[in-house]
């Protein structure tokens, strides 16, 4: 089990960072992430790792109006 | 065009720009008829800064606390500010416009990009304030170039927007190229109907070679506009330079904006796409996020329609590799444009126009608010409603309430003259607009006149159930709700309803930052965000820049060297505002200045509304903004509703979908007095929402007048203790 923005969710070994805004339906383009307050570059989204219990924050940064 | 008669005439000699500033303001009685040139104190610009600030002072002292939006003492002031007109940093050619609201009674401020304020205040002036009343249509213009003001009698045959625009540019341009320095407020025929009329400030586009349309919509400025009779107002100035703000440190200014010029360059195809789709970027994201405001906001979503305005579609739409710039040197481009679009309906039915826009909360306003998935429509729609002269944003929300009341009953088709408007019945609902011109037909001109008007009238000429329309009604101190839906963010609840001006998302937009970041959990923590991000959005208001710079583009660094919370105010973006306010002006302010700076701007402007409204400056929610008001918005999202009920302790099984919807209203009634109280304490204003005399004095904006009004309204019981 791991959380994301203090929600818990089911963690599956190999999970990336990409894998959890999958299943969040987090799709908005200006996302920051930070794994145990680490920031994680978004080129590297798709190769980091999550590990299981880790605190995950996935920011969205505000744009429009 | 036949020459116009001119009906008064006054020359001036143009104040030099020294730092931004050129320490007059115009002022200008059409009724009268009267100009005066007005000094700006020191204190002036201590106080109040510029743009807005600049607008309300003005304002300030030219109405009656009994002023109503249509006597001939409210005015129209425009500012820009002194950052307005660099051409070196994106988005600096803004607008302020500022006056007493027909849809709240007290000021509201709207802002425009388009070339109307750098070149007022190249021609002369800090600001421009129009009071007064004409007997006949007529155009006001500022020739900077030769320092001569003209009120003209209007010959136009047609006041709709785009028909006043391009006719103006081409009678006071002498040649094309000529046409670029010109810049035309246009309003429309429905301005003269409803209370939503809006501004259109143009820019000539010399690529496409049309005049462009961008607009201060909000608040009701063209509608004021109609009451004075002043079909436009036009400036000219045609001396553009690279530095006629005189600054005190070009170097650092282009320096700074060369590093963002990069960024935009390097990081928008990858961010916000601003260059491509603008605004419109969102239609997707909102409805992915049950944002998406969707039949009058009773849902946030509607996935079996949303690939037909998802962004793609309006990147297709929008004509592609022409720069789209507002004003010169931004690179950030996002006045889209749809080139070519062949009118179908309407008194322009077969012509081909450029339509500017729609942006997303047009998209949403006159679509999924009202049923409606036609991308072709909403561009119809909005070319209307700019034409017209009626804010899109309010048009939208309205019809969305009036789409609603039909459905529910609460009125027929003989009340509407006819008219089936059920959601997305599309024909009717243009059928509609087209109505608010004439103010020939009762129905539509009720609908032109806003929610707030329509709830009473509905009430007492057809008989709706009023407490029905009062939960349904979007509507804020009479201002109709902008395109987010609101209902699952607490912060957002204060962002749109605990606002200055009513709800509109350029105080603050918190919804991410709350629903999903889950970075303010605390009502201290959101009360927090609704001092600190208002402020710091105000601040563009008062210097005469563009928000998106700040944040729709953001460092590639930005969220690696900063935490998450910090990230959000994109700290470099700040800094570059610092850098930029000192090389204009040379004051050097920090960084928390910037706080401050609005802070006295936004408290002087919510003792203005206490003074407009005699005391009861009242902050109010329609319950649809706080949740579900009927079963089908809760059935929708049975699964995430009931989980709310659990996480407040209460157990939904074996509770209808009425009781259900009825407890969660009760939580959240509270939750919003909450917020209120947590809110209000943290800006230094009482129970009541009036600012301290404390906070005044803090501010330095204890004036004897501003702080007679505080201790009128203010009782010592309504004090935090």
């Amino acid at each position: 089990m791991i959380t994301v923005n203090g929600e818990p969710l089911d963690w599956k070994p190999g999970m990336t960072v990409q894998d959890v805004l999958d299943a969040k339906r987090y799709t908005f383009r200006m996302i920051g992430v930070w794994i145990n307050d680490r920031p994680i570059p978004k080129n590297e989204f798709s190769t980091t790792e999550v590990p299981d219990g880790a605190v995950v924050q996935a920011v969205h940064m505000v744009s429009g109006g | 065009m036949e020459k116009m008669k001119v009906l008064a005439e006054w020359t001036y000699t143009p104040a030099p720009i020294e730092r931004g500033y050129t320490r007059k303001t115009l002022y200008v009685n059409v009724g009268e008829p009267r100009m005066e040139i007005k000094d700006v104190s020191q204190d002036m610009i201590d106080t109040f800064t510029g743009g807005r600030g600049f607008d309300l002072k003005l304002l300030w002292d030219a109405v009656k606390d009994t002023t109503k939006w249509n006597d001939p003492e409210n005015e129209i002031v425009l500012s820009g500010g002194p950052l307005c007109g660099i051409t070196q940093y994106p988005g600096a050619g803004k607008c302020y416009a500022a006056f007493i609201s027909p849809l709240s009674g007290q000021t509201y401020d709207s802002n425009s990009g388009g070339y109307w304020g750098p070149l007022s205040k190249f021609s002369g002036f800090d600001a421009v304030e129009i009071q007064g009343k004409a007997e006949k249509d007529i155009i006001l213009f500022i020739n900077g170039d030769e320092g001569k003001i003209q009120i003209l009698e209007s010959n136009l045959k047609d006041l709709n927007a785009y028909a006043v625009t391009e006719t103006l540019h081409e009678y006071f341009g002498v040649d094309e190229a000529d046409k670029r320095n010109i810049s035309v407020i246009s309003t429309g025929k429905a301005a003269e109907t409803s209370y939503y009329g809006c501004m259109n400030m143009s820019f000539y586009d010399t690529r496409r070679k049309v005049a462009r349309l961008k607009q201060a919509g909000r608040g009701g400025g063209g509608t004021i506009m109609r009451d004075k009779k002043i079909a436009a107002m036009v400036v000219k100035f045609s001396k553009m330079g690279g530095n006629l703000n005189n600054v005190v440190d070009l170097d650092t200014l282009q320096k700074v904006g060369v590093k963002l010029h990069k960024e935009i360059h390097d990081l928008d195809d990858v961010q916000c796409k601003m260059r491509k789709v603008g605004t419109a970027h969102l239609n997707e994201i909102m409805d992915e996020y049950h944002l998406l405001p969707t039949n009058n906001y009773k849902f946030g979503q509607n996935p079996a329609e949303i690939a037909k305005i998802h962004s793609a579609v309006y990147e297709r739409l929008f004509t592609q590799g022409i720069p789209d710039g507002c004003w010169y040197g931004c690179s950030m481009s996002c006045a889209k444009a749809v080139d070519g679009f062949t009118v179908q309906t309407g008194p322009c039915k077969g012509e081909k126009v450029t339509v500017d826009g729609p942006e997303y909360e047009t998209v949403a306003a006159l679509g999924s608010n009202i049923g409606v998935y036609d991308p072709l429509w909403t561009i119809e729609a909005n070319f209307y409603a700019d034409h017209y002269g009626m804010d899109t944003i309010s048009l939208g929300t309205a019809i969305a309430f009036v789409c609603e009341c039909y459905e529910l009953g609460l009125i027929n088709k003989n009340d509407t003259n006819g008219l089936d408007l059920k959601f997305g019945n599309k024909d009717d609902i243009m059928e509609l607009i087209h109505r608010m011109v004439a103010g020939k037909d009762e129905f539509a001109s009720m609908v032109a006149k806003g929610i707030r008007y329509m709830k009473k009238a509905f009430a007492e000429k057809f008989k709706a159930d009023a407490r029905t329309m009062e939960a349904i009604g979007m509507e804020g101190q009479g201002v109709e709700t902008s395109e987010y839906v609101p209902k699952e963010s607490i912060a957002q609840w204060g962002g749109y309803y605990l606002t200055l001006k009513g709800p509109q998302h350029d105080e603050a937009w918190l919804i991410f930052m709350d629903m999903v970041n889950k970075q303010l959990p605390t009502f201290e923590d959101k009360a927090e965000a609704l001092h600190y991000f208002p402020n710091f959005r105000t601040w563009f208001s008062l210097v005469g820049l563009c928000k998106l710079p700040w944040n729709d583009v953001e460092p590639a660094n930005n969220r690696i060297v900063n935490e998450p919370r910090e990230a959000a105010k994109v700290p470099e973006h700040v800094q570059n505002y610092v850098d930029i306010f000192n090389a204009v002006t040379g004051k050097g302010i920090r960084k928390e200045d910037i706080i401050t700076m609005s802070e006295k701007v936004y408290n002087f402007q919510r003792v203005f509304q206490v003074r407009m409204k005699q005391g009861e400056a009242f902050h109010n929610i329609p319950l649809r903004a706080l949740g579900p008001v009927f079963p089908d918005e809760w059935e929708a999202r049975r699964e995430y509703y009931d989980g709310k009920l659990r996480e407040i302790g209460i157990d939904p099984s074996g509770l209808s979908t009425d009781e259900k919807i009825k407890k969660l209203q009760e939580y959240r009634l509270g939750m919003w007095e909450g917020l209120k109280m947590a809110v209000y304490k943290r800006r230094g204003w009482n129970k009541k929402g009036i600012p301290t005399l404390e906070t005044l004095k803090r501010l330095g904006i204890d004036y004897p007048d501003v702080v007679a009004v505080v201790e009128k309204y203010s009782r010592p019981e309504d004090n935090f203790e």
